[in-house]
């Protein structure tokens, strides 16, 4: 039989006319991401946010090259999977500190739980009775033009007195900085403590400290500026070299903001309003301006992250009993909203929401909202279900 | 230098060889896969070899090399050319009841070699063979009819190659045989050899993964705990309806004690696997596809990163659409093909919530393939499959395509 070359001519060269564009899958809207760089790094800057991208998001640790003993997780992506809040199974445990400014007590295992174990060892366990907390992973985007901005900014927020007399008052965490900590221009300092603004608790001053504790604590790795490994509260050799950290810590300083969706929706835009008039903006500020950097790209930056990066008074419902720094048990610091509505992105398709995860909606996490939120609460609960229902769109939209 | 003492030895071997094309392949119709007549067990000699002058020696091989165009959510690494591997095979008859066959593979350039196949057969009996030395483990039908040149698809299949470890071989002893009355054929193979290590949950995948033993030889050298790996198969097969296998392969894989100091309690790995292939009538269109379940013991304080379940498969649909005189191929022939493959790594639910962990992977790949002659393949593949993390989070999108040759030699 002779095939007729001519069909097969056509059909090789209809396969030609596909672009490669064509071919590949369509990447996702630009504002449906969170990973991704700020815009304006330069190429040895772009370098070095790759570096540091491979060490976040594809670097697994195993007992072959680090991993614990004792640990949480195997990754950084394991907590923050496409740079968005964490899952309840990555969820970390803190304990060993019921009052402010008091140190974790180490000797109970302190100050965080090390839940997992390679073969052959035994996890942590809490002793019985004692109080603690426990922190879904938060995203991670945007972080660095929050650790640009100064101390003075984040105190000018502060109102410990409620001076204004709105029932909201802000302090921030003051926290004794670890040995390796070199204090920016923009810092300062109250009697040798410093200014926390990461963490639930906000009880990391920067993110050289975020990073080196998570590594450590989380992952159970060591690295020179953390050399106790967690299981044997001894030193051993760094498991993580110290350029990796600094790539690490360079790509969270660089990852971009959440871009927000539908910005322009009437819906949105009535949100947006009625979230000022109930006074969540009061602790959820809404727009900084960051000052001049080190890095260009961060110089100058108008954003909008919805956090006054200042511990406030929750109530007794998000009380766990437990506490960092100079934090009391019932204080939480505001935790940043851009973002918020890509949550399920990154916690397999549902909402746990608030420090813990408890809140399966966004909804139900300002209804567990108390203390110094209680009046923003229950002015939400006084909306019409329409007025809630904009609120909801806007924090969606974020 | 080993290395290339035995790249300059096969070498040398071919040089001297005087081509003359087996005669199984000369039977073969040009419709590759579908044509096989042996059952997957003679997958390893069911090959075509060239015979070297007068000596009990024939050698022959297989080389891969494609070029693909893929990207994932709209990113891609841009266009890549490869070569996966080049195989070479040494046979050998000892005597008209002992043979010896080899299979040595070059993979990525030559940047690894290993050898997949190095076994010696003594038949005593259709039913009762003793193979000892590097065997294939037969576990589904993959790992042991693996070559490039059968298929009509670029990438081998996901389940067999990133759950299952294909190609997989250790080493050992066993016995295999088989039984043909009429129409029918039966097979079985049971071996005993070296088998897996702690890096099924001990690696850089993030996730329970058979095939991380492949990157340790020293399962060439010596057990990891002593204790034999188990892989057993049975097989009945029909000329005129097709084959379906049954295999099972497990044992201890952890190295629980080390100088008679216990490091761990002994930790189980089953693997459970169907195969099966037909040759539809009238229309001609062949099917295979294998499923395998994975059963791990997993420490109750690790980590659910490592799942302790497992399972996956594929199925490949090919159909001649145009046999004949093509481009001054007299036999040449032109399929289509597709092939539905998916992948769960970690089958389970979270402790913490009770929701479905993720961890999964489906494809689909359609694909045109072109035989100019039986044994050698231009093959033009569209993939596309939708990847999910261990969260179950929004999958990523990845496809594009990919064209490939592959050929005996």
């Amino acid at each position: 039989m002779t095939i007729n070359l001519n069909i097969l001519s056509l059909a090789f060269i209809l396969l030609l006319c596909f672009s490669c564009e064509d071919i590949i899958p369509e990447a996702p809207k630009e504002s449906e991401l969170l990973d991704g760089p700020i815009e304006g790094l330069s190429n040895a800057e772009q370098a070095q946010f790759l570096e540091g991208d491979i060490a976040f998001s594809d670097e697994v640790f195993f007992a072959g090259n680090g991993l614990g003993p004792l640990f949480v997780a195997t990754s950084c992506g394991s907590c923050h999977a496409g740079d968005g809040k964490g899952h309840p199974f990555t969820t970390l445990t803190r304990f060993g500190q019921t009052q402010p400014d008091t140190p974790p007590d180490l000797s109970i295992g302190g100050p965080q739980l090390q839940n997992r174990a390679i073969p052959g060892h035994e996890p942590e366990t809490i002793p019985e009775g004692v109080p603690f907390m426990k922190f879904t992973p938060p995203a991670v985007t945007g972080l660095g033009l929050l650790a640009a901005l100064t101390d003075q900014q984040i105190l000018d927020m502060a109102d410990p007195a409620d001076l204004d007399g709105d029932g909201i008052s802000g302090v921030p965490n003051y926290v004794t900085p670890p040995d390796f900590f070199i204090p920016q221009w923009f810092h300062q300092s109250l009697n040798g403590k410093y200014i926390g603004r990461f963490g639930k608790k906000a009880a990391a001053i920067d993110l050289l400290q975020q990073t080196v504790g998570a590594y450590n604590q989380d992952i159970g790795v060591t690295s020179i500026f953390e050399p106790i490994d967690v299981s044997t509260g001894l030193t051993t050799d760094p498991e993580v070299s110290d350029q990796t950290i600094r790539d690490v810590v360079f790509y969270l300083r660089t990852l971009k903001t959440p871009i927000q969706r539908t910005p322009d929706a009437s819906q949105v835009v009535q949100g947006k309003q009625l979230f000022s008039t109930i006074q969540c903006a009061s602790c959820h500020i809404p727009e900084w301006t960051s000052p001049q950097s080190d890095i260009e790209a961060l110089s100058n930056k108008t954003f909008y992250p919805y956090t006054d990066l200042l511990l406030h008074d929750m109530g007794p419902g998000l009380d766990d009993g437990a506490t960092e720094g100079s934090a009391e048990t019932y204080e939480w610091r505001t935790p940043p909203l851009w973002g918020l509505g890509l949550s399920p992105n990154s916690q397999g398709g549902e909402f746990f929401l608030l420090h813990d995860g408890r809140a399966l909606s966004i909804e139900e996490a300002i209804l567990l909202h108390g203390g110094e939120a209680q009046n923003s609460r229950d002015r939400f609960q006084e909306l019409t279900e329409s007025e809630k229902g904009a609120i909801l769109k806007f924090l969606e939209s974020l | 230098m080993n290395k290339l003492l035995l790249i300059i030895t096969v070498f040398s071997f071919s040089l001297t060889a005087k081509a003359q094309i087996d005669s199984t392949l000369l039977k073969r119709v040009p419709v590759d896969t579908a044509a096989q007549k042996g059952m997957n067990m003679d997958a390893i000699y069911n090959r075509p070899f060239l015979q070297i002058g007068k000596l009990p020696v024939s050698v022959g091989g297989y080389v891969e090399a494609d070029y693909q165009y893929i990207g994932e959510d709209g990113v891609t690494e841009g266009h890549t050319f490869r070569i996966p591997r080049m195989t070479l095979f040494v046979a050998s008859s000892i005597h008209r009841r002992i043979k010896f066959l080899s299979e040595i593979e070059f993979e990525e350039g030559g940047d690894k070699v290993s050898i997949e196949f190095a076994a010696l057969d003594f038949a005593f009996h259709p039913l009762l063979n003793l193979r000892g030395g590097i065997v294939m483990n037969p576990i589904g039908a993959f790992n042991q009819n693996h070559d490039g040149p059968k298929w009509e698809f670029v990438d081998r299949p996901i389940a067999m190659t990133e759950m299952l470890p294909a190609t997989w071989s250790n080493v050992g002893f066993g016995f295999y045989g088989k039984h043909y009355a009429d129409e029918w054929a039966f097979g079985y193979e049971a071996y005993l050899t070296n088998g897996f290590d702690n890096s099924i949950i001990n690696n850089s995948e993030n996730r329970t993964f058979l095939p991380a033993t492949k990157q340790s030889s020293e399962r060439f050298e010596e057990s990891s705990n002593g204790e034999p790996l188990i892989t057993g198969k049975v097989a009945v097969g029909n000329n005129k309806i097709g084959e379906i296998g049954l295999s099972y392969m497990g044992g201890i894989y952890n190295t629980y004690e080390e100088d008679g100091l216990v490091l761990d309690e002994k930790r189980r790995l089953d693997v459970f696997a169907i195969d099966f292939n037909s040759t539809l009538p009238l229309i001609n269109t062949y099917i295979v596809g294998e499923w395998a379940w994975v059963k791990v013991d997993v420490p109750e304080t690790f980590t659910q990163q490592y799942g302790d379940k497992q399972k996956g498969g594929f199925i490949d649909f090919v159909q001649p659409v145009l046999r004949g005189k093509l481009f001054g191929f007299n036999k040449a022939t032109l399929n289509i093909a597709f092939r539905l493959e998916y992948v769960d790594w970690n089958v389970g639910i979270f402790k913490e919530t009770g929701d479905k962990i993720g961890d999964n992977l489906w494809a689909v790949v359609p694909a045109i393939s072109f035989r100019p002659v039986a044994q050698t393949v231009i093959r033009l593949n569209y993939r596309y499959m939708r990847q999910k993390d261990i969260l179950g989070n929004p999958p990523a999108s990845i496809g594009g395509i990919q064209f490939g040759v592959s050929s005996y030699f």
